[in-house]
Order: structure tokens, then sequence, then C-alpha cells
């Protein structure tokens, strides 16, 4: 009754409710591939719950405080302000230390689901047209979530970030001709600067939360106004979109998935600890651990970073620096492939018509081959930024697991994209038929006739059409 | 209620589930009025989220319309009439501007400088480099302290030992820190002009990697090697610092030491070249 009364005094000031039943009829088609993209939508969401929560207790200073908190072990040490808060946060703020926890979780998966989301766009195909600039956007979204990832990372001011930021401020300064200058401009002077610890706390809950939300809205946009890619299967086509509706059956599922995925960063939040500051202790220019790991989105850097042998340019009185390779020009070169690949996949293919119905990726060999191939690229580079990890737990030397690492990094892309072509071969060859699943016993297709109205049509149960 | 049994399982499954949640929030304010446990506090809100997320999939699943509903694809571009239609509407300003070009041209000279303009703030964001990432504090004469401040003299490092030093007065500085190791005489490799620069085995190296910055701070006394922890260069003491694995392309900076007549250690100057990773105006 309520509810009725306020729909209709707002739709008597905004004359809404055309659209938002067309909104609420929107189909959404069912594959559980399709909730990588949600997942991280809802890392987003728990991300910024978190987050400001952590904002009101979080200082971004540089200068030095003595602790006086209840860890006992730090009582008494200098430490900046900024990892007093994260202290304080940590022990003497009720919550405080199961929401950071839930926040650093949140941010592992918000990556990890983006990156998962994006290898499902990739090996079905559905950045082809029209949905390229979508990609772009989204390869954006990625880029934007590693960096705030980073500026995160880097908050605390503990031995950790602290060398994290050493390891970055190397690599701006690397870049020719206007590395040093950019470097002092972000870092407020020659390293540590003390204007970092500031401006990436602006950067970290504002310009790039901003960012990724109005491109996360456009995301959106676009996916409402192109409608969804389905899978091919029965009554499926390039001209329409079968499954659930948005109002209700969409929205239950999805609000449940959104409690699934807080349910699992709450638990991993509060049993699996995470950065323990406390145990890394406050950053100290002179101190480093051996074992120093990035969080898990930046180990390819950290592993380019390492397996690079010892080169770099020097002329004309110039010179351009090793971890400008490792550091700069090959996440540039990655961007820019990834931005580029429905441009490129268009280009070679000669393919430039519409498609909303998915690939299977082994009917796409080529495609997904070269998709393997980069992954198994890249997971060598992620296993080499903790070859000193390896060679610890394997009691091999270091030197060792860099030279086989440095091999495997040419060489098990090549193989894993060969096996993955003939394996692809093999199975679309064994069944040609795109996958067309039987139909379930009982199961009923809803028709819409051409007065608008909708019927459910029987089909019989039979043999699976060949 | 519906007669379906197997609805009305799933609508009991369903209160049951938010039920858990309402239980699990009870143990939440009962926590955190007792003075909070963050192992407690993320298990009840996992229990109390996880309620709910069953409980919502159980309604989506069991008792809500499930089709499939078919919706229509349209075709996403415009008709012809309607891109005929907006080129028309656009003309009306795009007209103008063709037709009044040198206006146009003046107008995006004027935002090309006034963007200009709006970039110089940026400059305020930092000091210019200048000749910073040549010099270091240490100086002609400066006292060798340890990380205490404690000076250092001849029997202060056995053979073998190795220590973090500042220049005194500048502890913790982050471009200064340098790494003392003591080796024996004979075990020191001298480069032409750096014969006096390492008194009784006293060999200073920066501790800053050549590489990307990281403290150098593992010395494996049996290898006299320094290993950089982050990326694994290393480097060898005897050899002034000389990389031998990893990623480094250059030497450790070696700091030229002298003992002065009360046997302290000093610096007989700044470092010779700049300490630290390499940059485009370092000069070779």
């Amino acid at each position: 009754m309520i509810v009725k009364r306020l729909a209709r005094w707002l739709d008597e000031r905004l004359g809404a409710a055309r659209f938002v039943s067309t909104a609420l009829n929107k189909v959404f088609p069912d594959h559980w591939s399709f909730m990588l993209g949600e997942v991280a939508m809802y890392c987003f969401v728990i991300l910024v719950l978190t987050g400001i929560y952590l904002t009101f207790f979080f200082t971004p200073g540089t200068k030095e405080v003595v602790y006086n908190g209840s860890y006992a072990p730090l009582k008494g040490v200098s430490m900046s302000q900024a990892y007093e808060s994260v202290m304080r946060i940590s022990f003497d703020v009720r919550a405080g230390l199961v929401m950071r926890q839930i926040h650093h979780w949140a941010a592992l998966l918000f990556v990890g689901a983006i990156i998962a989301h994006l290898m499902r766009i990739f090996f079905t195909g559905a950045f082809r047209r029209p949905r390229e600039i979508n990609w772009m956007i989204g390869v954006t979204l990625l880029i934007l979530a590693i960096a705030n990832g980073f500026t995160g990372y880097s908050l605390p001011d503990d031995q950790l970030s602290g060398t994290g930021l050493r390891i970055a401020y190397s690599v701006v300064i690397s870049v020719p001709v206007v590395g040093v200058w950019s470097a002092f401009l972000i870092f407020g002077g020659e390293f540590p600067g003390n204007e970092v610890l500031t401006r990436f706390f602006v950067i970290h809950i504002l310009i790039v939360p901003a960012a990724i939300t109005a491109l996360l809205t456009a995301h959106l946009a676009i996916l409402v106004r192109q409608k969804h890619t389905q899978f091919r299967g029965k009554a499926r086509k390039e001209r329409n979109v079968v499954g659930a509706r948005l109002w209700p059956t969409f929205t239950a599922k999805t609000l449940g998935l959104f409690f699934f995925v807080f349910a699992v960063c709450a638990a991993l939040g509060g049993l699996a600890q995470i950065n323990p500051v406390w145990i890394w202790g406050p950053f100290q220019p002179a101190a480093v651990s051996a074992g120093s790991q990035p969080d898990w989105y930046v180990g390819w850097l950290e592993g380019s970073l390492r397996l690079l042998p010892e080169w770099e340019t020097r002329a004309f009185g110039h010179e351009i620096p090793n971890p400008f390779y490792s550091g700069v020009l090959l996440p540039g070169v990655t961007f820019m492939l990834l931005y580029a690949w429905p441009l490129l996949e268009a280009r070679f293919t000669r393919d430039r018509d519409e498609h909303h119905l998915l690939d299977r990726p082994r009917d796409r060999p080529v495609r997904t081959a070269i998709g393997i191939a980069a992954l198994a690229f890249y997971g060598v580079l992620f296993i080499a930024g903790g070859n000193d990890v390896l060679a610890a737990r394997f009691e091999v030397s270091v030197n060792w697991i860099t030279n086989i690492l440095r091999v495997a990094l040419f060489v098990l892309p090549v193989v894993f994209g060969y096996f993955t072509y003939r394996l692809c071969k093999e199975l679309s060859a064994r069944s040609p038929t795109a996958g067309e699943p039987e139909p379930s016993p009982g199961s009923e297709l809803i028709m819409r006739t051409e007065e608008g109205g909708y019927v459910e049509v029987e089909e019989p149960v039979g043999p699976a059409r060949s | 209620m519906s007669d379906d049994p197997q609805e009305r399982r799933a609508t009991y499954r369903t209160a049951l589930a938010f039920g858990v949640t309402a239980v699990a929030s009870v143990g939440l304010f009962v926590t955190y009025a007792f003075g909070g446990q963050e192992q407690i506090e993320g298990a009840l809100l996992a229990v109390a989220l996880g309620g709910l997320g069953f409980g919502f999939v159980e309604v989506a699943k069991h008792l809500l319309p499930q089709g499939p509903y078919v919706e229509e694809r349209e075709p996403l571009a415009s008709s012809e009439d309607e891109q005929l239609a907006f080129a028309a509407d656009f003309e009306r300003g795009e007209g103008w501007m063709s037709r009044r070009g040198f206006v146009v041209k003046v107008l995006g000279v004027a935002a090309g400088a006034i963007g200009l303009a709006a970039l110089l703030p940026i400059r305020s964001l930092g000091p210019n480099p200048g000749n910073s990432l040549f010099r270091t504090k240490w100086r002609r004469g400066a006292l060798v302290v340890d990380e205490q401040g404690k000076p250092v003299s001849v029997d202060t490092l056995e053979v073998g030992g190795a220590i973090t030093v500042f220049p005194e007065d500048h502890l913790e500085v982050e471009d200064s820190q340098t790494i003392l190791i003591r080796l024996s005489r004979s075990d020191v490799v001298t480069r032409s002009g750096r014969e006096e620069w390492a008194p009784q085995g006293y060999v200073a190296l920066s501790k800053v990697c050549t590489h990307a910055g990281c403290p150098v701070g593992l010395y494996q006394q049996q290898f006299k090697k320094l290993l950089c922890p982050c990326h694994q260069s290393t480097f060898s003491v005897p050899e002034g610092g000389k990389p031998t694995f990893g990623p480094a392309t250059r030497s450790l900076p070696q700091l030229p030491l002298m003992f002065d007549s009360q046997g302290l250690l000093r610096a007989r100057s700044d470092y010779q070249e700049p300490v630290g990773p390499g940059f485009w105006d370092r000069g070779t």
C-alpha cells in the first residue's frame, strides 16, 4: 500500500513508470561465467564501504610520532603518523582490524575477479563488434584497479610499502628525458619525499575511485544498451536474449551473489591474517627483509624486474636504465596490446560483423592458443616474482631458478600455445554442433506473441539434434 | 502458502537462512559491546551475510518465475531517417563553424593556450631536481657512524663483519646509507685511483642498489658478496661492488675512507658518482 502510494507520488513527478518497467523486464542470460564481472563490481562496493570506515581513522602524515598504543612490542618506537594510525586502527579501533583486513582481501579479490572476467570476455569473443568500446573501458578499469591497489598498499608506511615505493620511484626515474622530473613532482622531492603519502591518499580515496565509479557506470550503461551476449543454445539467436528478467528473479539472484561475495570477504578478513604491518615494522630506508613480496597483482611486474638480465642502453651521454624495460615498457606494451586486441583480431580475421552469440574457446583455436600463451608468459613472470621464496623452499640457488625462468619465459608460452591449439582442434572436431544442450525434460519456452503477450510453448523432449 | 511441497521446503529454507542472519547479527552486537574481537566479528559477519546470500539465491531459484524469457534484440544502429535527422540537427551549429572557420581557429588557439597555462601549477608539486641525485650527505672529513650514531674505529669490525653506516648528523638519510665491510687486506682488489680508499680492509659501498634502489642488505660473508633482497642483484665486495648476477648493470659506488689521527673512520669525500639506480642524465 505504502509502496503503491510512493510509486504514484514519484511517477507524478518523474513520469518514470514506463522507463522503469522496461528496465524491470530486461533479460539476463544465465551462465556461471557471467557472474565474474558482477563479483568484481560487488568487490568494489565492499571496498568503498570498508574504505569509508578506514578513512575516518587514517592519517596520511609523515611526521614522526612516538607510538603509545596497546601493541606492546612497538611501544616507545618512533614512527610516521600514517603507520601510527594504522596501528591504532589495527589494535585500538573497535572492528578496525576486521575492516582493514576485509578491505585488503576485497582488493585482492577485486583485481582477481576483473582478470577472470577479462579472460571470460577474451576466450568467448565477447569483445567483438559492437562491444569494442566496453572492452577498452574494461581494460582501463583493470589499470585503475591495479593503480588503486598499489596506492593503498603504500599508505600504511610500513617496511613493505616503503620498499614498494622505493622501487616505484626507481622505475619512474628510469623513464627517458622526463623521468627524474616526474619522480620529483610525484614524490615532492628526492625519495622518500614528504608529500607522497598525502598525494597517494588523495589518489587512493578520491581520484581513482571516482574514475572507477564513472567508468563502471559507463560500462553498465553500454551493457544495458547493447544487451548481453549469450552462449549458443536452444532458442538463442543472434537477434534475441534468453534468460531471467531483471525483476524479480535476477535481482534476487544477484543480491544473493553480493551477500556471498561479502560473506567470503568477511570470513577472510576475520579469519585469515593479511598484511600484519606490526610485524613488518615502520619504514626505515636502510632496512629491508628477504622475501619481500608485493600484492599478487603486482607480482608479474616484480617478476619482470627480477628476470631481465643486466641490460641497459647508454649512448650520447644518456642512459636508459634497466628498470625502464622491465617496469615501464613491458606493462606499457601489455596494456596497449590489450586495448588493441579487438581491432587487431578484426583486422586479421577480417570479421567485422556484429556478434551477440559467444564462441566456445575450442572453436577459435588461434585466439584461444594466443590467450593461453599469454597466460603462460605472465604466469612465468608471476612465479619469477617469488624466485627467492622458491629458492628457499626448494633449497636451490636463486641464480639457478632465475636462469631457468628466463628460458621458461619464452619456451612455455610456445609449448602451451601449441598444445592448446591442438587440443582445441581435436575438441572442436569431436563436437561440431557448437554446444546445443539437450533440452531438459519438462522445460518450457516462453515466447512473445505478436500482440506483445507471452505464451508458454511446450517443447517435446527429444534426442539432441545434430 | 503454496501447496507445492518443493516450494514449501524452499520457503522454510529461506526463512531459516534469514533467521540465521538475525541470530548472527545479534551475536555481532554482543561481540562489539564487549570490546570486539576480530576473528569472532569476521566469522559472525560472514555467517550473517552468508545467510542473506543463501536466502536470496533460494528465493531466486525456487520461488520466483524461472522463464526463460526471450527479449528481442533491436538493431543498434539508428535508421537512415534518424541519421539524416541527426545530421540536419547538427548542421545548425556545424554550418556556422565551417562558415566562420577563422573564429574557430582562434578559439582553438585560445583553448590550447589556456590549457597550457592551466598546466603550470603542476610545477609546484616538487622542487627542481638540480644536482640532488648527484650528491649525498657525505662530505670530505665526514665522521662515519653506525645506526646508533656511534663513530667507527679500527677495531669496530672483525674481518668478515659488516654494518650499515651514515655520515654523522645524517642518520637514516636514504641516499647516504652505506654498507661498511671489513675484508682481510689481501682480499681487496684495488682499482687504479682507489688504492687508498679501503684502509685496514674497510670497504664502504653505497647501500642503495644500482638496479631499483632497494637497500642491498644481505652480506654473504662466505662469498664476500652483497645481495639485494628485492631483485637478487649480487655484487662482489672485493672487486669494489662489481655486479656478478641479476639485473643490476653498475657497480655499487665506493666511498673513499681514511682514518683520522684519533683512529676514527672518516670519508675522504662524497661518492664520486651518483648512487642508486640510473636515470637519463646520469652521464656514463
